[in-house]
């Protein structure tokens, strides 16, 4: 004591470590699982649950899962886990649909083109931004060629589309559409012209109230009967209008939040500035409106991609579609939870991503507001 | 006054571009031609409509609703034959979609605030559990969830046969693939008396509850007004059933040669549905509550803890009050969601409106304009019922402000 006193003048002692049971792993066992009785019991609960679902999850889906077999009964008998060879049997038809195998490098095309078209859109410091979004802006007619086919390429009907590119195909038109539309319903409604803003609240209201499988139940079997006689045009078409302005509904709604949110001085300001109404929307209110409902707009689109597995009960082949019909397969059958548990990984992974990518962006903008 | 110096500018412009410029002439300009197009469009998609109707030999009618439907329903909540009509086979769909819709929201609100409370705990462990479930369920597709949960039922659950030996719960409820059998209540005229005793308890609660307010209010006395609630609503009435000798009779179902006979079952569909669209909607509201305890400032806790006020009644008077203003409004779009979400059940062959009605009625009658109306029109009826009593009760726990 008496050495460690004469080393240091007073007031200069280094800090002492805290004692033990007071710092590292202990203390964060301490505070984070054993603070009280009540905390103590509920780790016990916990733990219990976990070594319930994990070891017999982690058995079903590794530990006796089967990745080869020829069918359902090779598999039973090679592993009592899941079935994976199902799957890897199914993958490219889950992937592709009934696309023609000999063309099937032009999905794989426009989707490393749209990932590439992404980037300029989602990121802001990347090398080459500006060219960048002009080719984003051309990408929709480049996927479209690539996989329509036509001048030059061998054409592919939209009948033959199916699997988890019909499921992008969908989500991602849906998405590029609907939010001009959903912004263009969101200031109709909040408009002074009466006549504008009513039409905007029906058509709002409407969308809102009725679920998605009835409209596309309607573009399934009603809409021909509006067309002029003889007109038919394409089932998948047809769907994406409704996938589209179903949720340009939402869409509305969220960015009517975000609009409400400004303070009114600001559309006073971009008035008394001579700024006429397309000005003043376009330089002042909607970047700062937009950029509050970001959150709500990704989840929205969250939603819209998980929705499009719904154009599987009026027919179309979706993964979820093909997932359920290749059920019936004599070989494979009652494989039910591998199937669905696959394409719920291949949601998750595209969902999740989204939404961290919404939780990157609020604190990328929220940077110069914070006090 | 502006007008007087924007006339000034535009001499030797012509009439039309100044009436442009002037605000007023432009926004009726504007409605009249938005009135225009929407009405043209209507006159176009209509006359189309008589003219595809006329060319296939169609009427445009509701008498198909007074037709036989001649198809039947698994299960149903009023009785129903294959003989009856198809309004009333729509009204068995309207049921089913309304039975699912309220045990699915019921459900679906306890286990999300359970969800929510345990996203906030500080339990390291069940924290970590409740955002690993939550981010799996809501970022799955529900159709998707629907399907799982029916495949597991219908492969993983036994036959009857085995059902009635093994997954055999006190000889009572059974689990089996074709469902849950469990006994059926049966009631005798007496038990009428169980369900008054019921009413008059809830009426003397809501009595009681405003009078111990007025009572607090004027003299701060406290009433211990939870157990009273208790004891008027469940202890009267079941006084009341063993005062009257117990009138009920209990229809417990008995396996015979194939299935079971007897007492009640809940379908696989059902459950399947019920079970999906319930924790698929529990993970949205277990966020919302999450966000809406988070919101209350942390001040808020400690300044009711400065005016001396217990825990419990801080969480009552001072937390959950500005909690629920939060959560109310997001809450009630997820009450919505559920319901249209319930429409899905016709991928799984659960029969609610959409399968009855916009379903089978349709392919049988050929009626598809008329049946989609009505189906869509059902909808917006009840996503208006929801929201405007959300609305109602959102107004009621609004903080009054200054």
């Amino acid at each position: 004591m008496s050495e460690v006193a004469q080393h240091y003048p007073p007031g200069q002692h280094p800090d002492m470590p805290p004692p033990a049971g007071q710092r590292g792993v202990l203390l964060w066992l301490r505070t984070n699982l054993f603070s009280s009785w009540i905390n103590t019991l509920m780790t016990i609960v916990a733990v219990y649950l976990l070594y319930k679902i994990v070891p017999p999850l982690l058995d079903w889906a590794v530990l006796d899962a089967v990745m080869n077999a020829a069918n359902r009964d090779e598999c039973r008998q090679l592993g009592s886990g899941a079935c994976w060879a199902f799957i890897n049997d199914r993958f490219s038809i889950l992937v592709y649909g009934f696309y023609p195998a000999a063309e099937r490098w032009r999905v794989d095309m426009s989707f490393i083109l749209l990932c590439l078209a992404l980037v300029p859109v989602l990121f802001d410091h990347v090398p080459f931004r500006k060219p960048g979004l002009i080719f984003s802006c051309v990408y929709p007619l480049i996927a479209g060629w690539l996989l329509l086919g036509g001048f030059g390429l061998q054409p592919v009907g939209t009948d033959e589309f199916g699997g988890m590119m019909l499921n992008t195909v969908v989500g991602v038109t849906g998405i590029a559409f609907s939010l001009p539309l959903g912004i263009l319903l969101a200031l109709g409604r909040q408009s002074h012209l009466p006549i504008v803003k009513s039409c905007s609240v029906c058509f709002i209201e409407f969308i809102r109230g009725v679920p998605l499988i009835t409209l596309l139940f309607v573009a399934s079997t009603m809409l021909n009967y509006f067309l002029p006689p003889g007109t038919t045009f394409d089932l998948l078409l047809r769907v994406l209008i409704m996938v589209t302005l179903f949720s340009s509904g939402y869409i509305a709604e969220v960015v009517r939040g975000g609009l409400q949110a400004i303070p009114k001085g600001q559309y006073e300001a971009a008035d008394s500035m001579g700024l006429k109404y397309w000005q003043s929307m376009r330089l002042i209110v909607l970047p700062q409106a937009l950029k509050i409902s970001i959150p709500g707009i990704v989840n929205t689109f969250i939603g819209l991609f998980k929705d499009t597995t719904l154009v599987l009960i009026i027919g179309l082949l979706d993964v979820l579609g093909i997932g359920k019909s290749s059920l019936a397969d004599a070989q494979w059958n009652g494989l039910s939870n591998e199937i669905y548990v696959s394409i719920a990984l291949f949601f998750f992974i595209f969902c999740f991503g989204m939404s961290r990518y919404s939780i990157y962006l609020e604190k990328k903008l929220d940077k110069g507001y914070k006090r | 006054m502006n007008t007087t110096t924007a006339d000034h500018d535009m001499e030797g412009r012509s009439a039309l571009s100044k009436l442009w410029t002037n605000r007023e002439a432009r926004s009726v300009i504007l409605q009249i031609l938005t009135m225009a197009a929407l009405i043209g469009f209507f006159a176009f998609i209509l006359t189309n409509a008589v003219a595809n109707l006329a060319a296939v030999g169609k009427t445009f009618s509701y008498d198909f609703l007074g037709e036989p439907a001649s198809y039947d329903i698994n299960q149903s909540l009023i009785d129903y034959t294959s003989r009856d009509t198809h309004l009333r086979a729509g009204v068995v769909g309207l049921l089913n979609t309304g039975l699912v819709a309220i045990c699915g929201i019921v459900l679906a609100t306890v286990l999300g605030f359970i969800l929510g409370v345990l996203r906030l705990s500080p339990n390291f462990l069940l924290n970590k559990i409740s955002y690993v479930f939550i981010e799996f369920t809501r970022n799955v597709p529900v159709l998707l969830h629907i399907l799982l949960i029916h495949g597991i039922i219908v492969h993983a659950l036994p036959h009857p046969k085995v059902a009635s030996t093994e997954y055999n719960l006190a000889d009572l409820f059974f689990l089996s693939n074709r469902g849950v059998f469990a006994p059926k209540p049966l009631m005798e005229p007496l038990f009428w008396a169980t369900i008054i005793a019921f009413v008059v308890g809830v009426g003397f609660t809501i009595w009681f509850r405003r009078h111990a307010k007025k009572v607090q209010d004027e003299t701060g006395k406290i009433y211990p007004v939870f157990w009273i609630s208790v004891a008027a609503i469940i202890g009267l009435p079941v006084i009341v059933f063993f005062i009257t000798g117990a009138p009920i009779n209990w229809d417990v179902p008995e396996f015979q040669r194939f299935n079971f006979k007897g007492g009640m079952v809940v379908l696989p569909e059902f459950m399947a549905l019920w079970l999906a669209l319930s924790l698929y909607t529990a993970a949205f509201i277990g966020e919302i509550v999450r966000a809406g305890i988070l919101s209350v400032s942390h001040g808020q806790w400690e300044a009711a803890g400065a005016l001396g006020i217990r825990r419990g009644r801080i969480l009552n008077l001072v937390i959950i009050p500005q909690a629920l203003r939060v959560i109310i409004p997001p809450l009630t779009s997820q009450y919505l969601n559920l319901t249209k979400n319930s429409s899905l059940a016709i991928a799984i062959g659960y029969m609610d409106i959409v399968a009855t009605l916009g379903g089978i009625s349709l392919m049988q009658t050929g009626k598809e304009m008329e049946t989609m109306i009505l189906v869509i029109a059902v909808y917006l009826v009840i996503s208006l019922m929801i929201s405007a009593f959300m609305n109602w009760y959102n107004k009621r726990i609004k903080l009054v402000e200054r």
